[in-house]
């Protein structure tokens, strides 16, 4: 989600520590002194003004795959980063040539898209919804080039545009089944930011994983903040910015006798997370990025996370476009093409019961078979 | 209103003098004193602070150029190698900005007349919503106030504007019009609370301009979220589409997104330039920014003034979103502000604050927008290096000295020490 935006002031300081930063990189290379390059002066002398991102092989393979962040930019250490990571990938997997545009705001996003169609890029990528009518737009007015944009589904999309989504439910079973095999109190609990079915998706799968597990166990789990006649009425943050919001929830939900809990509202969640810190025995199961990784300092308390697989999916876009598969039809992310998967317990993989473990593979290759089922 | 009973001087104006009276503000607090010496600096400062700029960023071009890193690898060994790579990439930088803001002479070569005035069309694109919102802080300016508020001006004005736009259906030209005239309302009410509030009260304008945008923008995010303001079938904060009736056409089309708001942003322009110079309004504007009490003295009611002054500051906000809503966008986002109102601070002190220079500089920096885009996308060079450009050039301009040293130009360096005196003592 971008709905938490950095200030103005705050976006300029970090962009200008980016900046000091490579000077930094400068000042380390000079301290470690290399040696000249073999062939001579060919690095140095040829100017490449038109790309920087050459590839050594003099001949190149005819796609070259270009990606357009939102206002957040390639360091969100969010979706538009993970994206890129898919980029990178895709890159290193296909040798191929990519370009990647970041926006500084959403002026940017149209001249950007602009650019990309001037450097011959074969497939464009674009980050997030914000981009959606002028991804749409563009995709309308260059039929020849491919388009795909992460997190957006169109209903009717032009043939060379692509939506990239993702079954967050499957993944969010997983965690439910997990976390009711975990508690120790019967009680688990997860909550949103704000009820937009991005967000009730998490909500709903990861209840019914819970009552898989208690139809299969006979045991009697209880999910607090998720109601399931009405996505409505579940426990909301009321936005994706305010850490307290998490906190105070987290408190509730444990006072009421749980013991994991699932937050799907970004860093609201970091709120939960200090507040599972403070209470033994309580654990969070994290949400888009293996917390291990995005919010390490909390990694002793994530038992798990509900990953999305954006760079997954980026890469598979890529994919598509090298094979000359390439289609307008709209990719889900599942557990099958894994678009979506729960991350390694990390600290907790001492904790979970190897029994629990085969568990867990157990329900996640049956989702994948279709042998069980999961509503959005 | 409180007109003072007895005029104060302002020269001497005490503390208690000022509470007793908050009209009366005396000429050497922050606002005045940087309205002196912003309106003081002289062409040949600004021209020196650009370059000045320019060299700065070279230097971090060239620190950030993977081709420069790798060559210092073997620095002692083949010192010249860097020193060709700091030329390339310094030089294809910016000649690939130079490129992007006006002309691509390889289109031009080619033939493709469209493709090569992309550029320029791009610049006069970016431009007019900087120019517009640039008036509407060098208007407060020349009044002695310090306008940080086109932000939220423009975030309030977008949704006077988007609702007329998409909600009304009125025949072409008139619609458009009466969208523009929402957003110009909405913009001027926005920023005529600060007027009126510092008029009333005195609350220093800089304090309720920033607390205003906080708020304008948050309830921008609101409206987005709600039925009749949210696209249908839509999750996400977004509008509808605004009538084809409200939008600006294109000039030329085929790619160039250069549309009619263009001339209006040229025309608030002459309309500004007009109203400051030939118009009794214009004229009192002037005399209450250079010196308050000397207006009050003169029987001038400054708190109006103050007043109006905001209220074209707001009108010319309100355009300036509307470049946004119902030129290049056609749609209302969280986002459709990005950085103007702030930006514009930038074009208002490079443009020293009057009509044509804010014009000038309006297209100065939106051309570094443009190029900087172009730059990224056809040498890998990060964008940020235009946003430090920017903010070099106004760090430059904020201190003369500064420039004045560096270029060892004569001038009055023992004058430009400081800007900051805190807050009006």
């Amino acid at each position: 989600m971008s709905v938490y935006k950095l200030t103005y002031l705050e976006v300029r300081v970090r962009k200008s520590l980016g900046v000091l930063a490579g000077i930094g990189a400068v000042s380390l290379v000079l301290a470690a002194c290399g040696s000249t390059p073999d062939d001579g002066g060919a690095t140095t002398a040829a100017p490449s003004p038109t790309d920087t991102t050459a590839a050594p092989s003099p001949v190149l393979p005819p796609v070259k795959a270009c990606m357009i962040s939102d206002a957040g930019g390639f360091d969100d250490r969010s979706f538009n980063e993970t994206a890129f990571l898919g980029l990178e990938a895709a890159k290193a997997e296909y040798g191929i040539e990519t370009l990647a545009l970041e926006s500084g705001s959403d002026a940017d996003y149209q001249p950007n898209i602009n650019q990309a169609i001037q450097q011959d890029c074969s497939l464009v990528i674009t980050v997030g919804f914000l981009l959606g009518d002028a991804t749409e737009a563009a995709a309308t007015a260059n039929p020849s080039v491919d388009f795909s944009i992460v997190d957006y589904a169109y209903e009717a999309p032009p043939e060379n545009l692509q939506g990239l989504v993702y079954a967050t439910e499957q993944s969010s079973f997983v965690a439910g089944y997990l976390a009711a095999g975990m508690t120790e109190t019967g009680t688990v609990g997860t909550y949103g930011g704000i009820p937009i079915p991005s967000v009730t998706s998490f909500m709903s799968g990861f209840y019914q994983g819970v009552q898989y597990y208690n139809e299969a166990k006979g045991t009697d789990v209880d999910v607090l903040g998720w109601d399931p006649t009405d996505p409505e009425k579940g426990t909301y943050a009321g936005g994706f910015d305010d850490q307290n919001q998490g906190k105070q929830i987290a408190k509730n939900f444990i006072q009421q006798g749980a013991d994991i809990i699932f937050p799907v509202a970004g860093p609201v969640g970091l709120g939960s997370a200090a507040e599972a810190q403070a209470n033994d025995g309580v654990s969070i199961i994290w949400v888009d990025t293996d917390g291990c990784i995005s919010a390490s300092q909390y990694c002793d308390v994530f038992l798990t996370s509900v990953m999305k697989g954006i760079d997954a999916s980026v890469k598979a876009s890529i994919g598509a476009v090298v094979d000359g598969t390439f289609s307008n039809e709209l990719y889900v992310g599942t557990l099958a093409n894994g678009g979506t998967k729960i991350a390694p317990y990390n600290e907790f993989d001492a904790a979970v019961p190897a029994e629990l473990k085969a568990e867990v593979e157990q329900v996640t290759a049956d989702i994948v078979s279709g042998t069980i089922t999961v509503t959005p | 209103m409180s007109e003072p009973s007895t005029p104060s001087t302002g020269l001497s104006g005490s503390k208690t003098e000022d509470t007793l009276h908050p009209g009366t503000e005396p000429p050497d607090s922050l606002t005045g004193e940087l309205r002196r010496r912003v309106l003081s600096i002289n062409l040949a400062v600004t021209l020196l602070a650009f370059v000045l700029a320019l060299a700065i960023g070279a230097v971090l071009i060239a620190a950030s150029a993977p081709s420069v890193i790798e060559s210092l690898g073997y620095f002692f060994a083949r010192p010249f190698d860097t020193f060709a790579a700091v030329f390339n990439s310094v030089y294809s930088a910016y000649s690939a900005l130079f490129q992007g803001a006006l002309l691509d002479v390889n289109e031009l070569r080619e033939g493709d007349v469209s493709a090569a005035f992309y550029p320029l069309s791009e610049t006069f694109t970016v431009s007019a919503p900087l120019i517009l919102a640039g008036l509407a802080v060098a208007i407060p300016f020349r009044a002695g106030l310090f306008n940080i508020g086109a932000q939220g001006q423009m975030a309030f004005a977008a949704i006077g504007g988007g609702l007329v736009g998409f909600g009304l259906s009125l025949p072409a030209g008139v619609h458009l019009l009466a969208s523009l005239a929402a957003a110009m309302v909405f913009g001027a009410l926005w920023a005529g609370l600060v007027g009126l509030l510092k008029a009333k009260t005195g609350a220093h304008e800089v304090i309720t301009t920033i607390m205003l945008n906080y708020i304008a923008i948050y309830l921008l995010g609101w409206v987005l979220n709600q039925d009749w303001f949210q696209r249908e079938g839509r999750n996400d904060p977004i509008s509808p589409i605004l009538n084809e009736s409200a939008t600006f056409p294109l000039i030329f089309g085929g790619g160039l997104r250069i549309h009619f708001g263009i001339l209006f942003s040229i025309g608030a322009v002459i309309v500004v330039w007009w109203m400051m110079t030939k118009t009794t309004t214009g004229f009192r504007i002037q005399t209450v920014g250079a010196n308050a009490a000397a207006a009050r003295t003169a029987g001038m009611n400054v708190g109006r003034i103050w007043i109006v002054a905001m209220l074209w500051a707001g009108a010319m906000a309100g355009l300036a979103v509307s470049m946004n809503v119902n030129g290049t966008d056609k749609v209302v986002t969280a986002g459709i502000v990005g950085n103007i109102g702030f930006d514009a601070i930038t074009v208002a002190l490079l443009g020293r604050g009057s009509p044509f220079g804010v014009l000038a500089a309006g297209l100065l920096i939106g051309g570094l927008r443009a190029g900087g885009l172009a730059m990224q996308a056809s040498t890998g060079t990060p964008i940020d290096i235009v946003l430090v450009l920017q903010a070099l050039i106004v760090l430059f301009i904020a201190a003369p000295a500064l420039v004045r040293a560096v270029f060892r130009l004569r001038g009055k360096t023992a004058d430009s020490l400081t800007i900051a005196k805190g807050w009006g003592s």
